[in-house]
């Protein structure tokens, strides 16, 4: 039997979202309200539960419990008397298990949160705070930002929802799926945070990738049709089932040539493996799919000297025509060189590196460095893998770069 | 709820017009000023002069100053407004991309601030 503290926090992981979108909704759309009445029936709980028990459903208690405060709030504040009609009328559905079969409110959650009249990172924001229940604490550290700036953010966005009046809606066929793309997006630079962490002491963080995870199958069943939802979330589980094999026990980065395999989690990569196939089954054919496919084939190698480079090339070549971007084409670049040689490889760098679109970006003499450390031409590798030290940012990158330059030095 | 859609412009761009571009636009903004009206969005609306015959007036320390052209200097300057009536900003932005200037130059969506009576 596990303890009030522990059922309180799973029941907070598990089920906060759902409770916080029911409550803007009768609470007509006022984020604020809905979190603190959500966040009193959780310290009711936490006070209640020790001496009465804990409620056969709690999540069912949570919300009746946070559904009264609700009731309470509006007549206190004697707003319009057809809302508190409104909440009564919504609460056969939310007693008991019954009220986890209507997932619309997660939804509109999901798409108000991602209304792309907010800021990216109020959006990030928000879906982190109202649909995983993260603190603001939480996610302030989560990106390197202070509390008061993070708190400040969350304001400014519900002041927007508020005065602008982005309506607690899911969007009309027509912009779904433009509006389905934002939300992929948000959710995509959740995990990207935490997977490539841009700055900061850890390369990983394993925890916004496991709340991008959560949110990325949210969206799958909540739309449940849509191929490039499905592409998203088998990037994500392909990515992830690699996260014990890619830092080294000192912290350090692993590439995936010397990652060891059987650390990678088999369970999540057959997982993501079978996304993708549903979603090649509904006809993706989008940036995400592009992005799993190449996840896909690093996952099926058994060794490294067994990944299929000539696909991946292929891969990459049609994501430059997707999405261009000087981080594509060095991806597109590294995979031609392992396919058809450093020399092919290396003449696709120096395009970039003369169109001067990755001037600050480290990892673009971290390639060089690679390619003309293959061809044998040790003095240019060399200054290459010095240049790209003076622009790195995350210190396990830093750690692993100066590992290869130490090695090349000592060859 | 009521939301001023601007209507932003390059006003060097579009005075560079042929007289055949100029009568295809205007009768764009015919159609869609007309199908606003008829669903019932459209409260005002006005094409401004451009910024040449604009006069910026303050008054600071209690003295009036008045100065030739707008506030501030823009790539894009103001060309004329609608104010509309819309559910939400969803369809305020429905609206607003239908604006056959949406598509040269870019419509900023603000929504009226609206003075409630206090209802005790």
């Amino acid at each position: 039997m596990m303890d009030t503290p522990s059922i309180l926090e799973r029941a907070h992981r598990e089920d906060y979202g759902r409770i916080v979108a029911t409550l803007i909704r009768v609470l007509d759309g006022d984020f604020g309200a809905a979190e603190e009445v959500v966040q009193d029936a959780f310290a009711a709980a936490l006070n209640q539960w020790p001496r009465e028990g804990v409620p056969r459903e709690p999540a069912g208690w949570l919300m009746r419990v946070a559904r009264n405060k609700a009731v309470d709030l509006m007549r206190r504040s004697a707003r319009l008397e057809a809302r508190v009609g409104a909440l009564e009328a919504a609460a056969p559905s939310v007693d008991g298990a019954e009220w986890q079969t209507f997932p619309d409110d997660s939804l509109r959650l999901l798409f108000t949160c991602c209304h792309p009249a907010l800021s990216p990172e109020a959006q990030v924001a928000l879906a982190l705070r109202c649909l995983c229940g993260l603190t603001t604490e939480e996610i302030a550290r989560a990106f390197l930002v202070s509390p008061a700036t993070l708190a400040q953010r969350l304001v400014r966005a519900q002041r927007k929802i508020r005065t602008a009046r982005i309506p607690y809606v899911i969007p009309e066929p027509e912009a779904l799926a433009e509006r389905t793309e934002g939300v992929l997006h948000t959710l995509y630079l959740v995990f990207s945070e935490g997977y490539a962490a841009t700055d900061g002491p850890a390369l990983l963080r394993v925890d916004l990738c496991e709340e991008a995870l959560r949110l990325a199958r949210l969206a799958r069943s909540l739309l449940p049709g849509d191929a490039e939802v499905a592409s998203l979330r088998a990037l994500m589980l392909l990515h992830h089932s690699r996260r014990r094999a890619r830092v080294a026990a000192d912290g350090g980065l692993v590439l995936l040539d010397r990652q060891d395999r059987s650390l990678w989690d088999g369970a999540q990569r057959d997982e993501g493996l079978a996304e993708l196939e549903a979603a090649l089954a509904m006809g993706a054919r989008g940036p995400y799919t592009v992005q799993a496919a190449i996840a896909a084939l690093h996952a099926q190698a058994p060794r490294a000297e067994d990944t299929d480079w000539a696909q991946i090339a292929a891969l990459y070549a049609r994501l430059v025509v997707l999405t261009p971007g000087p981080v594509v084409a060095l991806n597109h670049a590294a995979a031609v060189a392992m396919a058809r040689g450093p020399e092919h490889g290396l003449s696709l760098v120096d395009d970039l590196e003369a169109s001067g679109r990755l001037a600050d970006y480290h990892l673009l003499p971290a390639a060089r460095a690679d390619l003309l450390r293959r061809l044998g031409r040790k003095d240019e590798a060399v200054s290459a893998y010095r240049r790209a030290l003076a622009t790195v940012r995350t210190a396990p990158e830093r750690r692993f770069l100066e590992a290869r330059l130490r090695e090349l030095l000592a060859e | 709820m009521k939301y001023l859609l601007m209507i932003y412009e390059n006003e060097k761009a579009a005075e560079a017009l042929s007289e055949a571009d100029v009568q295809r636009v205007m009768g764009e903004y015919g159609t869609f000023e007309q199908a606003i009206r008829q669903s019932g969005h459209f409260i005002s609306g006005e094409e401004l002069e451009p910024t040449a015959a604009a006069t910026t007036v303050r008054i600071r320390d209690g003295k009036r100053l008045t100065t030739d052209g707008p506030f501030a200097e823009t790539r894009e300057q103001l060309g004329g407004f609608f104010l509309v009536e819309a559910r939400d900003l969803d369809e305020a932005i429905g609206i607003a991309s239908r604006i056959p200037s949406a598509r040269s130059g870019s419509i900023e969506v603000r929504p009226v601030r609206e003075f409630t009576m206090p209802q005790d």
